[in-house]
């Protein structure tokens, strides 16, 4: 079984991940935008609010302004593909790379270490809970908020056409939508909400690293298929609690599998599992259905 | 009032795949006027419709739609004066939306889009009623989605869409033909019933040159991305689909004449 830590720990990640899980839903789901930028725009978020903190600045404002960076890179990635016309996978990969260098470059170094800097968490501590339960209930405020504030965009008149850009262009072209600026919109929100996640990761492990991002395309995307295995997205808040509890179902399942000696994991095999679990996660759904066609055949 | 002059446009210039579609058309279509346009598979009708809507911007020439000059907007700034409905049934509607979301949608076509919420209550009850005069039961399914809609609704929907805000012109691109024969002619009254109601001005495409002749009140045929004929008023009257071909042979016996002697 899992300890109390390990159980904490899993569901911290899992709702920041959860945040990233919004940001992917955004591009894949609403906009039909697959974009890798995430890898870049996760660390870009953590490297900004951490040297932003280390340099004296507000923790919440240095949250702020990762947002900012995020939202940034996601708008560059969108200009690329309206403006300049290349290919969505192709222009997230090209901002992706180019953050490499930028995360380095702002960050001055590979890793910037918060260990006794003031952060966002830093006053909940004296609520007198228990030590590692104080993120997770700080981070489910943030994604409770960024929930209902998604959902209540999504349903105004400029997140429906968003959604019919995404679904139908030359439709929402017809109805008067300007679909190029929906889409630097969306996948500036979409960014915005991964820095974001990127920030508060950083200052709930204490460090930014420029590595941190590589893999998080992977483990959103994991989250977003997972949680719609578990919760059938009919509804947008649907489809966005289906995030939320796919992230979370994820990082449970990553420290279960790390936790059970019997499997023999260790922490390298990571993203192995990851993988397995994310094939599972989308393939497991189409069996189903066949297997209880198959089912309802045999009995008829 | 639509005017285009003189509108040229070729696709692929230059290369071995080159496609003049449009050369040296020019239509004039009065408020209140609902212009069929029929021609052969390449005349341009689709183009034209096209460049009227802004999904092409022509090489030359004019659009003028109420004196406003719009030859080089894009599409999504043209809408709040050009409504559209498309061929495909599908393309008309988001089938991931319901109903309701789409109709808001269009009642905003053109308009300032803000942060309020899209499908509001008092919208309701005229989604509903407009809903209740296509006659098929769906002002009681508001937020059903749009997909669990047959091909023949979802286009019936789509007029409606179209009709929700007033519009300088609506353009129809063959919205009838893929659909079934009965629901054909369901969506064709319908079409008539809603110009006739709202006094709209519209452009229809259209194969069928029976068609072309029983609805509206002007007809123009085009051939080789120009009009070969235009008829109106007490000419049309009493046309038949024969006649319209003499006229039509008369026209292109011209340029048969030109094949004959180049090939010759």
């Amino acid at each position: 079984m899992l300890s109390n830590i390990a159980f904490y720990g899993a569901l911290e990640t899992g709702l920041i991940y959860g945040l990233v899980a919004f940001g992917i839903y955004l591009s894949f789901r609403v906009l039909d935008f697959p974009d890798l930028t995430v890898d870049g725009s996760f660390p870009l978020g953590a490297a900004v609010a951490a040297m932003l903190i280390i340099s004296g600045w507000n923790p919440w404002l240095a949250t702020g302004a990762a947002i900012l960076a995020g939202m940034a890179a996601g708008a560059v990635t969108a200009l690329l593909n309206v403006k300049l016309k290349i290919l969505n996978l192709l222009a997230s990969i090209l901002t992706m790379i180019a953050l490499y260098s930028i995360n380095l470059r702002i960050m001055g170094r590979p890793n910037v270490a918060l260990l006794m800097e003031d952060t966002v968490l830093t006053p909940w501590y004296e609520l007198g809970l228990e030590y590692h339960q104080v993120p997770v209930l700080l981070f489910t405020l943030v994604i409770g908020v960024s929930l209902f504030l998604l959902w209540r965009f999504m349903k105004s008149e400029t997140g429906l056409a968003m959604r019919a850009t995404g679904a139908n262009a030359r439709m929402a072209r017809a109805q008067g939508i300007a679909t190029g600026g929906m889409i630097i919109l969306g996948v500036a929100v979409s960014n915005g909400l991964v820095g974001l996640a990127g920030a508060l990761f950083a200052q709930s492990q204490g460090a930014a690293d420029v590595t941190m991002g590589v893999g998080v395309i992977v483990i959103g995307l994991a989250s977003l298929i997972g949680g719609e295995a578990v919760i059938t997205p009919t509804s947008v808040f649907r489809a966005l609690l289906a995030c939320v509890v796919g992230a979370i179902i994820y990082r449970l399942a990553i420290a279960f599998a790390l936790n059970a000696d019997a499997l023999g994991l260790k922490a390298q095999d990571l993203n192995l599992i990851t993988a397995v679990l994310v094939t599972l996660a989308i393939v497991l759904p189409g069996a189903r259905v066949s297997l209880m066609n198959k089912f309802k055949r045999r009995k008829a | 009032m639509i005017t285009a002059t003189d509108l040229r446009l070729t696709f692929g210039e230059g290369t071995p795949l080159e496609n003049p579609a449009l050369r040296g058309m020019s239509l004039t279509v009065n408020q209140g006027e609902f212009v069929t346009v029929i021609g052969s598979n390449g005349a341009g009708k689709s183009t034209f419709l096209n460049a009227l809507a802004g999904e092409v911007l022509v090489d030359s020439g004019k659009i003028l739609v109420d004196n406003i000059d719009v030859t080089k907007l894009p599409t999504h700034k043209r809408t709040s004066r050009v409504a559209r409905v498309f061929q495909d049934p599908l393309a008309g509607t988001c089938e991931g939306l319901s109903i309701e979301e789409n109709l808001a949608l269009a009642i905003k076509r053109g308009k300032r889009r803000g942060l309020g919420t899209a499908v509001k209550k008092q919208y309701l009850e005229r989604f509903r009623s407009s809903l209740a005069t296509l006659g098929l039961g769906l002002e009681n399914r508001l937020t059903d989605k749009m997909g669990l809609l047959s091909g023949g609704q979802r286009q019936a929907v789509s007029l409606l869409m179209a009709s929700l805000t007033p519009s300088s012109i609506l353009l129809l691109d063959e919205h009838t033909a893929a659909l079934d024969p009965k629901t054909a002619s369901f969506v064709l009254e319908l079409t008539q019933n809603i110009i006739a109601e709202q006094k709209l001005t519209a452009l229809m495409v259209t194969h069928s040159m029976k068609q072309a002749l029983e609805v509206g009140t002007r007809t123009v045929m085009l051939h080789q991305g120009e009009v070969v004929f235009d008829i109106a008023g007490k000419d049309r009257e009493g046309l038949e689909v024969k006649d319209l071909l003499n006229l039509f042979e008369q026209q292109r016996g011209l340029t048969v004449d030109d094949d004959s002697l180049l090939l010759g």
